[in-house]
């Protein structure tokens, strides 16, 4: 999502001139150290994701990675310093060193992880392109939506996607371009358009925005995948691994049930043998990692797992009210699936 | 012999005079103007009482929290929990004095300025120039004397705006002057110099200044070495306006008679003290709405910054409204944001009349 042309083409120029310098392994874990904290890019704004919270603290999904990150590496969730990134400005902060970690919910695509210098380190997200539409209109699937006017958010590869899906239905639409969000919200409430898209995880955003919430409803179809997921600098595989098996501990934390609330409990009588490997009871994992042995109690202390974190910041126990769905463990519905720590 | 005396005036009928005779004549004078008139009412009609009704009437002041307001009004409880935030940004709330101190110094500080009869008042404003800012910075900062370090990246709001604008005038005016004179010199080589910075800056739009300085830049730089991204955007804007400054300086420069040119060298006057002492003050004085035009303008330009990140007014608006819980507030974020920029838009297009007023030596009449 939010693929920007320029952005290759500047890239391309900065590979040309060879000044995209890759790091040495290992060189981003002892910078990081040195200077005590971990800069971690976000985005300029986004509910649920990344967004200032009244006492001007960072919060949101794409937060609370960082968090994780920085709660493995220094046992402090709180040591992070964030830089508010503009969709333009991301791929280069990542790649000049200005950010230790990307996550700005970026949809990991193949251009972007080989062609970039930059490496995913998994999925916090499955999102996708989806619509919002009023409940007049009676529709329960996107495949009634013919002949239908539909607001697009510019600058977005939402354009394409939606373009892909009526002509491969054999259905005719009327797009209506905006460029700004808010815009787009109002314009469906004033009935300009019948059907409003974007991805799916914004349009729960955008419904909060109309007068009443409650006549809208989002259909359940995604006809585009977007898997979006943090991002570290190619070439240093040790930063890496902390990074990915940071966003692994918290999937895994919920897996075995090992919650903010009980962890140190069994941190301290772990029986079941994952659950003791997960949390430094039985063996040194963290060793290979270059992390503290109890490097993932103190991300499930201070950050929670997936769960907890989901459910905080875009699930039920937020304004948003997302459903798990794909987002869900692989034994309950879903997808997430985090590999074994041993 | 009788005196004649005159009886008193009569008042003027009532159709010339009064608030009767004053709509005659200004609105309805011919058919045209009371169609025009009429048109005029009804669209104020229209438009008027919804706006009063939807910002006081229906609107909500009390409150803390979003079901505290009522659909249909507008909800300044929004304004109201997050006003720190558009006044500071991120700047930590227990130093937010600091840069409270820091606007006072710069009223106090410049008070002395607008006394008539101050003494050495030159001397004092070059100081005031050169002291304020280290103070300034020392205070929003930190990091010496004991004051914990704010770095730039937490700077916000209003005070990210006001930083901006004010150290954008402060440096495109001597730059855009001096651009002027070099575009003016006889010296060739300054002469191009001069016309070539210019005619780029000019050529390129800002937006493109501040986003190459913060997507083209880095990659230039060797790894690990970043330039504080508030201080690219001050440069951009710095050098960008002065190319304006200095056209407007120019037009100034030109209007002054030869003569005083002359007048100035019979003095005995070098090239310095003859700008200095004779052409300037009398140019500038002249160009002061062109001048105040161009920082209205730089102004309302730091907006821009949104591009590159930073987190002005407006951007700390547009922050505030992605907060999940005041989601769909952004009307009322933007109505106060143009309050703000028009109270100041307005108070600088005041004090530039005031200063015309006071400069003015009556050349024109």
């Amino acid at each position: 999502m939010k693929m920007v042309k320029s952005t290759l083409a500047i890239l391309t120029t900065a590979a040309v001139l060879g000044v995209s310098g890759f790091a040495h392994a290992g060189a981003t874990l002892d910078a990081v150290k040195k200077k005590g904290f971990v800069q971690c890019g976000i985005s300029d704004g986004l509910p649920g994701f990344s967004y200032a919270e009244a006492g001007g603290k960072y919060a949101g999904l794409d937060v609370d990675v960082c968090r994780a990150v920085a709660a493995a590496v220094f046992g402090d969730a709180e040591k992070v310093r964030y830089s508010p990134l503009t969709a333009k400005e991301r791929f280069t902060a990542l790649q000049s060193g200005e950010i230790d970690i990307l996550s700005r919910n970026t949809t990991w695509t193949s251009s972007r992880d080989a062609g970039m210098g930059m490496n995913f380190i998994g999925v916090t997200y499955y999102d996708g392109v989806g619509f919002l539409v009023n409940k007049k209109l009676g529709v329960s699937s996107a495949k009634e939506l013919d002949g239908a006017t539909i607001c697009i958010q510019a600058g977005t590869t939402t354009e394409l996607n939606v373009s892909d899906y009526f002509r491969s239905n054999g259905m005719k639409y009327t797009p209506i371009t905006y460029d700004r969000s808010d815009e787009s919200a109002k314009s469906l409430e004033a009935g300009r358009c019948d059907v409003l898209t974007s991805d799916q995880s914004q349009l729960y955003a955008q419904r909060i925005k109309l007068a009443n919430p409650d006549d809208y409803v989002v259909l359940p179809e995604v006809i585009s995948k977007e898997p979006l997921g943090p991002a570290v600098r190619r070439g240093d595989d040790e930063w890496f691994a902390i990074a990915k098996w940071s966003l692994f501990a918290m999937i895994g934390a919920e897996e075995l049930g090992v919650t903010s609330a009980n962890v140190e409990e069994m941190a301290k009588n772990a029986k079941n043998p994952d659950v003791a490997r997960l949390l430094g009871a039985e063996g040194n994992f963290g060793n290979d990692l270059k992390l503290p042995k109890d490097w993932a109690v103190k991300i499930v202390k201070q950050v929670g797992n997936y769960g907890e974190v989901f459910e905080r910041n875009v699930g039920m126990g937020s304004a948003l009210k997302i459903k798990r769905g794909l987002n869900a463990q692989w034994n309950n519905g879903g997808i997430l699936y985090a590999p074994p720590v041993r | 012999m009788s005196t004649h005396t005159f009886k008193p005036d009569l008042p003027p009928p009532n159709r010339s005079i009064g608030a009767w005779a004053w709509m005659r004549a200004n609105l309805f004078s011919s058919v045209f103007n009371t169609l025009l008139t009429l048109l005029a009412l009804y669209l104020v009609w229209l438009l008027v009482p919804p706006m009063i009704k939807w910002a006081f009437l229906d609107a909500t002041f009390r409150g803390t929290e979003r079901s505290d307001c009522t659909p249909g009004g507008a909800c300044w409880v929004f304004i109201k929990m997050r006003f720190g935030q558009f006044m500071y940004g991120f700047y930590p709330p227990e130093l937010r004095w600091r840069v409270d101190l820091t606007l006072l110094l710069a009223i106090v500080g410049t008070v002395p300025l607008f006394i008539k009869a101050m003494p050495r008042k030159a001397i004092y404003g070059i100081a005031f120039l050169i002291i304020y800012p280290v103070v300034a910075w020392v205070l929003l900062h930190g990091g010496v004397l004991g004051l914990d370090a704010v770095p730039t990246s937490r700077w916000g709001g209003l005070t990210l705006t006001l930083v901006i604008a004010s150290v954008g005038i402060a440096g495109a005016l001597p730059l855009g002057i001096f651009l002027a004179l070099g575009r003016r010199s006889e010296m060739p080589a300054v002469r191009v110099l001069c016309v070539t910075f210019i005619e780029f800056w000019r050529g390129i739009p800002l937006i493109t200044v501040l986003f190459m300085s913060s997507v083209m830049l880095p990659l230039f730089l060797p790894e690990g070495m970043s330039f504080d991204k508030l201080l690219r955007a001050l440069i951009g804007v710095i050098l960008f306006q002065s190319a304006y400054i200095a056209e407007v300086v120019r037009g100034g420069l030109q209007a002054i008679p030869k003569g005083q040119y002359e007048a100035a060298s019979a003095m005995g006057l070098g090239y310095w003290r003859a700008m200095g002492l004779v052409i300037l003050p009398q140019a500038l004085k002249l160009v002061i709405p062109g001048i105040v035009n161009t920082f209205i303008a730089l102004f309302k330009d730091t907006s821009l910054v949104i591009i590159i990140g930073l987190f002005d007014l407006l951007n700390s608006l547009h922050q505030a409204t992605v907060d999940p819980v005041w989601l769909g507030m952004s009307t009322e974020g933007y109505v106060f944001g143009a309050l703000i920029y028009w109270a100041f838009c307005f108070g600088m297009s005041q004090y530039s009349q005031r200063l015309e007023r006071r400069l003015d030596t009556s050349h024109r009449s």
